[in-house]
């Protein structure tokens, strides 16, 4: 049965009197993987940070299950705890090693033994295949590798939603399905994670619901086979159209 | 060519009785100038830089301030001020070495903390970001993210501050303080009939003497700054 897991009601989003969401209203089920798409600066990332409180919102609520989450909650970092987000930059410490990295939340944060989180980040690390890496500093790896250890870093801390803003748009294209291939894996575990991508076969191959963002409304929310085989609003053809090709034929 | 010798280049007043030690001695009284002002610089300087980063715009108005008047003012002029003007006009007594000790720790103390607030307000906001969505507090994120990747840029940068400190002591002979430049030109003075090039010898001696109290410290921050590199 269908768990839920994180509520988004009513959710109103501003900066100064620009309204950048208006009455956003979701509900992600546990295991749940949502792919969130929408026009350049259409709020995406800003959705995003609303969900773990990165940004402070102008009404409504975001839940998961019973806690609210607000930007001035007094337990703010537990509510972190339970939400991994990764980001589009690369955004890993530099003065710390691949295990440092790792390490320092559930150990500082936490509170968690050094010697049972070190082992538990070796085994992550060699799922996404850099346990060879573990001593490296950030500057020592490719921008592939830095995004698969943010994945892993976000993951030790063992939370229950995974939130992704463009994790690869930033990388050069033969690393970016490298760092996908981690998160279709993730998909495949059962995570429940909110995907922000440009990239659409991925968000094809890993969504169970997509979700489109416009002029700060959920336009769509929608099953991935019938969003890209048959879209219903005309937004949300407009939107398919960006990504198709179509070459003229020259009259000969 | 035969008759190259100590004194063509003026070297032989230095092995002239005491000549050689009171240079050194002369270059002593410089580097403990220097030196108490960079203790007192540090310390002081970090903590204005730290208040410099913060949000209140008084605070932040008034050290602005401070800062902009130190840079502008030549290290000279601030001498003359704080020496001519507590003696002379306010009538304190107050000694050329101490004099020199106030300015140079107004003037590292303004130096350091900018290099501070540089160092801090470089560290890019998705640090700060990443460090909150795993559920650092914020006084954790500061003392586990920022203030390590700000000690690493601002080690070398501060040492380098250090040895433009010590050479810029040299100035302190203006308003007579003993030290290197000054023995200096006594003992010219001294020997200018027996030793008219006593000048050369002696400036290259003293060009010699920062340069090795400088140069150690100048390879360090170089090293720090290779290591640490991030
Ligand atoms: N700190 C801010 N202050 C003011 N306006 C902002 C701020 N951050 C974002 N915006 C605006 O909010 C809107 C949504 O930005 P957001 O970054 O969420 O878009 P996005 O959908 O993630 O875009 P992209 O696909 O380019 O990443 C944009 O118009 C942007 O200019
Ligand atoms: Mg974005």
């Amino acid at each position: 049965m269908a768990e839920p897991l994180l509520f988004v009601e009513h959710l109103l989003k501003q900066y100064g009197d620009k309204v950048i969401l208006n009455d956003i209203n979701l509900t992600v089920n546990k295991g749940e993987v949502v792919v969130i798409l929408g026009s350049s600066g259409c709020g995406k990332s800003t959705f995003l940070r609303c969900l773990n409180a990165l940004e402070p919102i102008q009404g409504g609520t975001v839940r998961l299950r019973e806690e609210s989450i607000t930007h001035d909650s007094k337990n703010l970092t537990d509510i972190r705890q339970k939400i991994g987000m990764v980001f589009q930059s690369y955004d890993l410490f530099p003065h710390l090693t691949v295990l440092g990295n790792i390490l320092l939340a559930p150990t500082k944060v936490q509170g968690r033994d050094k010697a049972e989180v070190t082992q538990e980040a070796m085994a992550l690390l060699e799922r996404v295949g850099l346990k060879d890496r573990a001593d490296s500093y950030p500057a020592e790896l490719s921008g592939g590798q830095k995004q698969r250890v943010a994945i892993v870093r976000a993951l030790a801390m063992h939370p229950e939603v995974m939130l992704f803003d463009e994790v690869t748009a930033a990388l050069d294209p033969e690393m970016v399905r490298e760092v996908q291939d981690v998160m279709l894996d993730l998909a495949e575990q059962g995570k429940t994670m909110l995907i922000v991508t440009h990239e659409m076969q991925f968000a094809r191959a890993v969504a169970d619901r997509i979700l489109l963002i416009d002029d700060g409304h959920i336009i769509e929310d929608e099953d991935p086979e019938i969003f890209f085989t048959a879209p219903k609003s005309d937004k949300a053809k407009q939107f398919l159209n960006l990504f198709e090709f179509h070459r003229p034929k020259k009259n000969k | 060519m035969a008759d190259f010798n100590l004194a063509s280049i003026g070297l032989d007043v230095l092995f002239k009785g005491k000549n050689m030690a009171r240079l050194i001695g002369g270059l002593g009284v410089a580097l403990k100038i220097s030196l108490l002002a960079v203790a007192i610089s540090i310390p002081s300087g970090i903590l204005l830089g730290v208040l410099m980063t913060w949000e209140n715009k008084i605070v932040r108005f008034f050290l602005r301030v401070y800062l902009e008047f130190i840079r502008i003012m030549p290290q000279l002029v601030l001498l003359f001020i704080v020496f001519f003007g507590s003696t002379k006009i306010m009538k304190l007594h107050v000694s050329g070495e101490m004099a020199s000790i106030i300015v140079f720790s107004l003037w590292g103390t303004a130096e350091m903390a900018d290099l501070v607030r540089g160092a801090l307000s470089s560290i890019p906001k998705h640090q700060y970001e990443s460090a909150a969505a795993l559920g650092l507090t914020k006084t954790q994120t500061f003392f586990h993210v920022i203030l390590p990747q700000t000690i690493r840029r601002l080690l070398p940068i501060s040492i380098n501050l250090i040895t433009r400190m010590i050479k810029t002591t040299s100035l302190v002979l203006m308003i007579g303080v003993i030290e290197v430049l000054k023995v200096a030109q006594q003992i010219i003075e001294a020997n200018r009939a027996k030793s008219p090039n006593a000048a050369f010898g002696l400036y290259l001696v003293i060009f010699i003497l920062y340069f090795l109290a400088c140069w150690p410290i100048s390879m360090l921050a170089k090293y720090l700054e290779k290591k640490w590199k991030v």
